[in-house]
């Protein structure tokens, strides 16, 4: 569970929507994320429903970013919830602080007491309540802020039993303390589901999201998103770099570059001050893009050549 | 008003297309629900109607929630758009419905086809001698220990019937989530603190607790392939049986089919039917090289690179039933072999021809798969599934 930490939170009171889809793209565009079309319907759609929007798609295809843009466009706060098996409730949702609660039995105690009963009351107060995020996320949509941005970022990760509560959460944002009571957001915060399929999650609550499988991004929409994230790229290099992971994407690979793999090499590649690609600095460089040996072994001399020789055709 | 009687008259219009649509789509097996109807028609109202690039969208974000699904829809969306006039599309769905019924009489010549009087091969008569020499003291028993490519009519229905009342369980995996345990590692504060309150605020208890344990997934792999004719439709059989628990407690806690000859075929939805012929059906409709070759390297390496990561998650097992007769590539089955064993919890090759006495693994395909495989067991008769059981309950 982390909290990201570069949230901006905005003045506005209530959450700017978009008119239509174009908006949403201009908007995401604005922030660095260059969405294709039904990416950006599917969100709006879900902006305006108020649904949850369930993101497939393979690692690195910028699912993550995502929920990171919107919260940025939306000025919301993003929270993000870092599934993983075992998840349960006291790193989810919250958990009383027992350190405080013992401190102050004993503080009690030693004033000389007060009856048993108003310590119970006392102790159990949202005073010693520890926010996590989903709690924090349905609170943060009462106090009249514009509705966070709640990221469960790799549900696949956690467990069924994690899955069937998220359901309940989902459905109307609403969570039970049993020592002080139901909290219910007045607004439902944004949220975006991702999921890595390394297993497959289950469909009632995939029914309950609006669904979208992120694609890798087309020859066009690659190198616009190289040049947005990394502007040191001179043009021509970069068009020349998504043109030869687009070839690599194509060789028979355990695993695919993803997006984000692009612009760590193109990243790579401009500290290494390249301006051209070669088959020597392909080589040594090849670990940033292919993360396994079977995957690096393939890429032998005549593919280097092969994949090179793609690159630098732009007629392909 | 005749403008507004219009224009109630366009809306009722799309929205009889729009159920017939969802209608369409449960043909091609989304299961759509009303409610996810009812979200469509909130989204239509939200995207411009008249850009179909937007509309599709928004049915595709509203509607499909697999990616599996996504040719059918596209499909069906094409035939939606298309439709000007509610009756075309009635009658789009009406040829839907014919063209599935011939399908169903295609898939019964298939099955009739798989179900062929196969001939028992030369290799197969020395293992009928053998369990003839092994015949033991009771009917049941002898029945247990019969190979299973020499069952016949009523044998054949009480194995199947014994193989249904066989309980799957595999063993247990500790996983990350705690649960309350006396005898757990880690303290409970929050229930030590709350029972701590009854007692004046002494801890006098402590309240713990453990890791929870939870049953593995299994994975099973069966070839269909011509040298295993034989077995091959029992084995289906004993995979139904295997997914379909019988008892409230699962003893597995997700079952993966798939069948392989020369292509890798999934099961697992076809199985997942109630009845059990016609899952079996459904099943042998869909592998479409029954009684084929073999290239079990190749059907390795798509379920490598395809559905490994997604099924192989958990502490998964892994069955694989063949006899190791291989006409493909060996290399690439040594090497799949190694990648699957590195990603599973558990290994196991089974292979029917391991109930002779004589058979000795000298097949180029087991010769490559066996330094990969944690057990190499038979699975020709009932008493060597029996056997099956226990190894997966203890693995």
């Amino acid at each position: 569970m982390t909290v990201s930490p570069d949230f901006r939170r905005s003045g506005a009171r209530s959450a700017p929507r978009f008119p239509d889809v174009d908006a949403v793209i201009s908007a995401l565009r604005a922030e660095d994320y260059i969405a294709e079309r039904d990416l950006a319907t599917a969100i709006y759609l879900s902006l305006s429903m108020g649904k949850p929007i369930f993101l497939e798609g393979e690692p690195g295809v910028g699912k993550t970013e995502v929920a990171k843009a919107l919260a940025r466009c939306l000025g919301s706060e993003l929270i993000r919830l870092q599934c993983y098996e075992g998840l349960d409730v006291s790193t989810a949702v919250y958990e009383w602080n027992y350190r405080r609660q013992l401190l102050h039995l004993r503080g009690l105690e030693a004033a000389g007491g007060g009856d048993a009963r108003t310590a119970v009351d006392d102790v159990f107060s949202s005073d010693f309540l520890l926010e996590r995020p989903l709690l924090r996320a349905v609170r943060q949509s009462r106090r009249g802020e514009a509705p966070p941005v709640l990221l469960i970022d790799e549900l696949d990760r956690a467990d069924e039993e994690f899955e069937a509560y998220l359901l309940e959460i989902l459905a109307d944002f609403q969570i039970t303390i049993p020592e002080i009571g139901t909290v219910a957001a007045e607004t439902p915060p944004v949220a975006v589901v991702t999921s890595n399929r390394t297993r497959e999650v289950h469909d009632a609550l995939k029914r309950r999201c609006l669904y979208h499988w992120i694609d890798f991004p087309d020859y066009e929409k690659e190198v616009q998103i190289v040049l947005r994230r990394v502007p040191e790229a001179p043009e021509h290099f970069a068009a020349e770099i998504v043109r030869l992971v687009q070839a690599l994407r194509e060789e028979d690979l355990f695993k695919q570059p993803g997006v984000a793999e692009t612009l760590d090499w193109t990243n790579a590649l401009i500290a290494l001050d390249q301006e051209t690609l070669s088959d020597d600095i392909l080589r040594d460089t090849l670990g940033v893009l292919l993360k396994y040996q079977d995957d690096l072994d393939k890429i032998d001399d005549e593919a280097v050549c092969r994949l090179l020789r793609k690159s630098q055709s732009p007629g392909d | 008003m005749t403008e507004g009687a219009a224009a109630a008259a366009a809306r009722g219009h799309l929205l009889r297309n729009i159920v017939l649509f969802g209608r369409l789509l449960r043909v091609g097996s989304l299961d759509v629900t009303p409610t996810q109807l009812r979200d469509w028609v909130a989204a239509l109202e939200l995207v411009d109607l008249a850009r179909k690039g937007d509309v599709k969208a928004a049915a595709r974000a509203v509607l499909v929630s697999r990616r599996r699904d996504l040719p059918w829809f596209n499909k069906a969306f094409e035939l939606f758009w298309q439709a000007r006039d509610p009756r075309e599309l009635e009658q789009l769905e009406l040829g839907l419905m014919i063209q599935r019924r011939t399908e169903r009489t295609k898939r019964a010549a298939i099955q009739k086809l798989a179900r062929g009087d196969s001939d028992a091969s030369d290799d197969r008569a020395d293992d009928r001698e053998n369990t003839a020499r092994t015949q033991l003291y009771s009917a049941r028993e002898a029945l247990r220990q019969k190979d299973f490519a020499q069952l016949e009519g009523e044998e054949l229905d009480e194995i199947k019937r014994l193989m249904a009342t066989m309980r799957w369980q595999l063993e247990t995996r500790r996983t990350r989530r705690l649960r309350p345990d006396r005898h757990g590692h880690r303290l409970d504060l929050r229930r030590t603190l709350r029972r701590s309150l009854t007692q004046g605020g002494e801890m006098v208890d402590l309240v713990r607790r453990g890791r929870k344990h939870r049953r593995r997934p299994l994975v099973l792999l069966c070839d269909i392939s011509g040298s295993m004719e034989p077995y091959s439709r029992l084995l289906l059989h004993f995979i139904y049986a295997v997914s379909h628990p019988r008892s409230a407690d699962p003893g597995i806690s997700r079952v993966e089919a798939f069948a392989f000859g020369t292509r890798l075929t999934r099961l697992t939805r076809e199985l997942a039917e109630r009845d059990v012929d016609r899952a079996l059906q459904a099943a042998a409709h869909r592998i479409e090289d029954w009684g084929g070759g073999t290239r079990t390297g190749d059907a390795l390496r798509e379920f490598n690179f395809t559905w490994s990561r997604r099924l192989l998650g958990q502490g998964a097992a892994v069955l694989i039933i063949s006899d190791g007769w291989d006409r493909g590539d060996i290399d690439l089955l040594g090497y799949e072999m190694e990648r699957l064993h590195r990603s599973c919890h558990r290994l196991i090759w089974l292979n029917p021809l391991l109930g002779s006495a004589d058979y000795q693994p000298l097949t180029r395909g087991i010769v490559a798969a066996l330094p990969h495989v944690d057990d190499f067991l038979p699975v020709h008769n009932l008493a060597s599934l029996e056997q099956l059981g226990d190894l997966l309950a203890s693995l």
